[in-house]
């Protein structure tokens, strides 16, 4: 009896859940098929499906850091538009700076502007991210009340310190050369700009996925999501990851603010706690804490506000509420509930 | 055998506005296996929590292996030698049962010994390996936590209830692990419900009530005065024999 009792059993997994846990998925492709279906015409079809995946990649690259740091610590982190401003504030300086290289007719070195604008930027706001860590959110960890008051006055200084290095107006960014314009695919005009940040947008995707499945970081970072007093009885300081995820966070923020500032090719101070609605509603949608399940909301709100933009102008912001408030009647948890301990 | 490894002295512990526990004085000796019984609520777990320093006592002393570790932070207290098997388990069901073992053999590598000695005490953990660990049953899970514990040298083992809920053969093969286990030399404090796997296995018990300590002494005393235990039994083991 005790040998065979044991003995390790196999649990089937019933093919309902199995589709269940891969649903989710499957939202992505259904809403670019309801959308063909709705729009009709497959030219159109094509470039609203490119802008919103190219709109949803950045979204999620700006709610990814978010997502991590309120499911490692709990922290809600109001202040995060404030690295977006600031990453596009920056990012736009460095382009001014390097205006030979974004004007000149050559690709390699229009992108080479792009590059270094956005890993300067990244410094900064991750730097940035360090000092707003230890001064702002570690003072009232465990407080959500007061950290969503402490962050959101760190969100205003940061927004009165871009009015003083850059003044208060709007700001035109210029595109380097060659990202400016479209290309012709069939019939679908596709702006050149947009499949470059498809292009960053996957490519981060995969590498943020590597690193939280392959590399001792990761597993830390996702069992901390789960159980963080656990990672600590291990022998792991997880104050101290956090603060490492803080950061990433926000020079992702950082990133995402420079893609955007030259997606819309205007920025302003408030341009971070603007994004900022579309970014909790992508992490509301995905699961509070869930990697994958954010970048799948940050699809489907990206796809979702192009094609209503397109067809109804007047419901695209309520559309993405509507999704958020479907899919948490489908799901409370969102997309991807992280399990929590205890 | 008697020097003491683990020692609180007084330990108050407060829970936001809750006195929980109020004066406990526990002495684990090195070697063996120290048993801490007491009825539901009596404060078996909160203690455990509080020597990890999940829990700061608000009162008292506690030191281990001669330095006193009150106040240190819940990492320092893992790194100086104690590994803790809380009531939840506390298993990533995210991460995969191999995961779950490497984040646990934080010092590096894993020891293939070790490793395989361990996957003989529970073959399971060899068999779903690469699976995830939230796709364990609840005994293969608390094999789990177990192996966790135990995949590093460590001096102390802190265990909390690891037959909660488990089948009889299960709870004699957990059983039969922790006595080899307290061949290699390790300590264990045990938290227990099941008084027969208990006395099977311990060296010395404490029982609590109401965050207190109301008996110590060697395990074989309380088995063999039968006065003590039905004195006890109404505290320590009421509904669950
Ligand atoms: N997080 C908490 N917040 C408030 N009270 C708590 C908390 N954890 C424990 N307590 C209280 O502390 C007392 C002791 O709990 P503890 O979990 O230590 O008991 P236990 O002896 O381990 O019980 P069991 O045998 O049921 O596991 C209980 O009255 C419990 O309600
Ligand atoms: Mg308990």
């Amino acid at each position: 009896m005790s040998g065979s009792a044991i003995k390790p059993r196999i649990e089937k997994v019933s093919l309902s859940d199995r589709l269940a846990d891969k649903a989710p998925l499957l939202l992505v492709p259904a809403l670019a098929l309801a959308g063909l279906l709705a729009i009709g015409n497959p030219s159109t079809w094509l470039t609203l499906t490119v802008a919103g995946v190219a709109m949803g990649l950045m979204v999620f690259i700006m709610a990814s850091g978010l997502t991590v740091v309120f499911g490692l610590m709990d922290v809600i982190n109001f202040g995060h538009g404030a690295f977006v401003s600031v990453g596009a504030f920056v990012g736009f300086s460095i382009l001014i700076w390097l205006g030979g290289w974004a004007s000149a007719p050559s690709v390699f070195l229009n992108l080479a502007a792009v590059l270094v604008a956005i890993l300067v930027a990244m410094t900064v706001t991750g730097l940035m991210g360090y000092a707003f860590e230890r001064v702002i959110v570690m003072p009232v960890y465990g407080q959500h009340l007061k950290q969503i008051l402490v962050t959101m006055g760190g969100l205003i200084v940061a927004q009165q310190l871009i009015y003083v290095f850059w003044g208060p107006d709007a700001i035109h960014v210029a595109r380097p050369q060659s990202l400016q314009g479209s290309i012709l695919l069939g019939n679908a005009a596709i702006e050149k700009y947009r499949l470059v940040a498809v292009g960053i947008g996957l490519v981060l995707f995969l590498v943020m996925r590597h690193i939280l499945r392959s590399t001792r970081i990761g597993l830390l970072v996702r069992a901390g999501v789960e159980n963080s007093e656990m990672v600590e009885a291990l022998g792991y300081r997880v104050k101290r990851l956090f603060l490492l995820v803080f950061m990433a966070g926000s020079a992702l923020a950082g990133l995402g603010g420079v893609m955007w500032g030259l997606y819309q090719e205007t920025i302003t101070a408030h341009m971070g706690s603007d994004i900022m609605v579309l970014v909790f509603i992508v992490v509301i949608i995905g699961g509070l804490g869930s990697v994958e399940g954010c970048f799948i909301g940050a699809l489907l709100v990206g796809l979702l506000s192009n094609y209503t933009a397109f067809l109804e102008p007047k419901v695209a912001l309520v559309s993405t509420i509507g999704l958020m408030v479907v899919i948490l009647m489908w799901r409370p948890q969102g997309l991807y509930p992280v399990v929590k301990a205890k | 055998m008697t020097t003491p490894l683990l020692t609180l002295e007084g330990v108050h512990t407060h829970i936001g506005p809750y006195h929980i526990l109020q004066g406990v004085d526990l002495v684990v000796p090195e070697g063996g296996v120290s048993v801490l019984l007491g009825r539901n609520g009596a404060g078996k777990s909160t203690t455990l929590r509080t020597v990890m320093g999940l829990w700061t006592a608000s009162r008292g002393r506690i030191s281990f292996g001669g330095r006193e570790i009150t106040r240190l932070d819940t990492p320092s207290i893992s790194r100086s030698g104690i590994a803790f098997v809380p009531e939840n388990m506390g298993i990533f069901t995210d991460l995969t049962v191999a995961e779950n073992m490497t984040l646990a053999a934080s010092r590096g590598g894993m020891d293939p010994k070790r490793l395989a000695w361990i996957q003989d005490l529970f073959p399971p953990i060899g068999t779903f390996w690469n699976s995830s660990a939230g796709t364990l049953s609840g005994g293969q899970k608390q094999m789990l936590a177990v192996s966790r514990a135990i995949i590093e040298p460590r001096q102390l083992i802190l265990i909390d209830e690891p037959t909660k809920g488990l089948a009889p053969a299960i709870i004699k093969s957990m059983t039969d692990a922790l006595r080899q286990l307290k061949e290699t030399e390790t300590t264990i404090l045990l938290v227990e419900q099941n008084f027969a796997m208990a006395s099977s296995i311990g060296d010395t018990v404490a029982i609590m009530d109401d965050g207190h300590i109301v008996h110590a002494g060697d395990m074989a005393e309380l088995v063999a005065d039968v006065d003590l235990q039905e004195r006890l039994m109404g505290l320590s083991l009421e509904a669950h024999q």
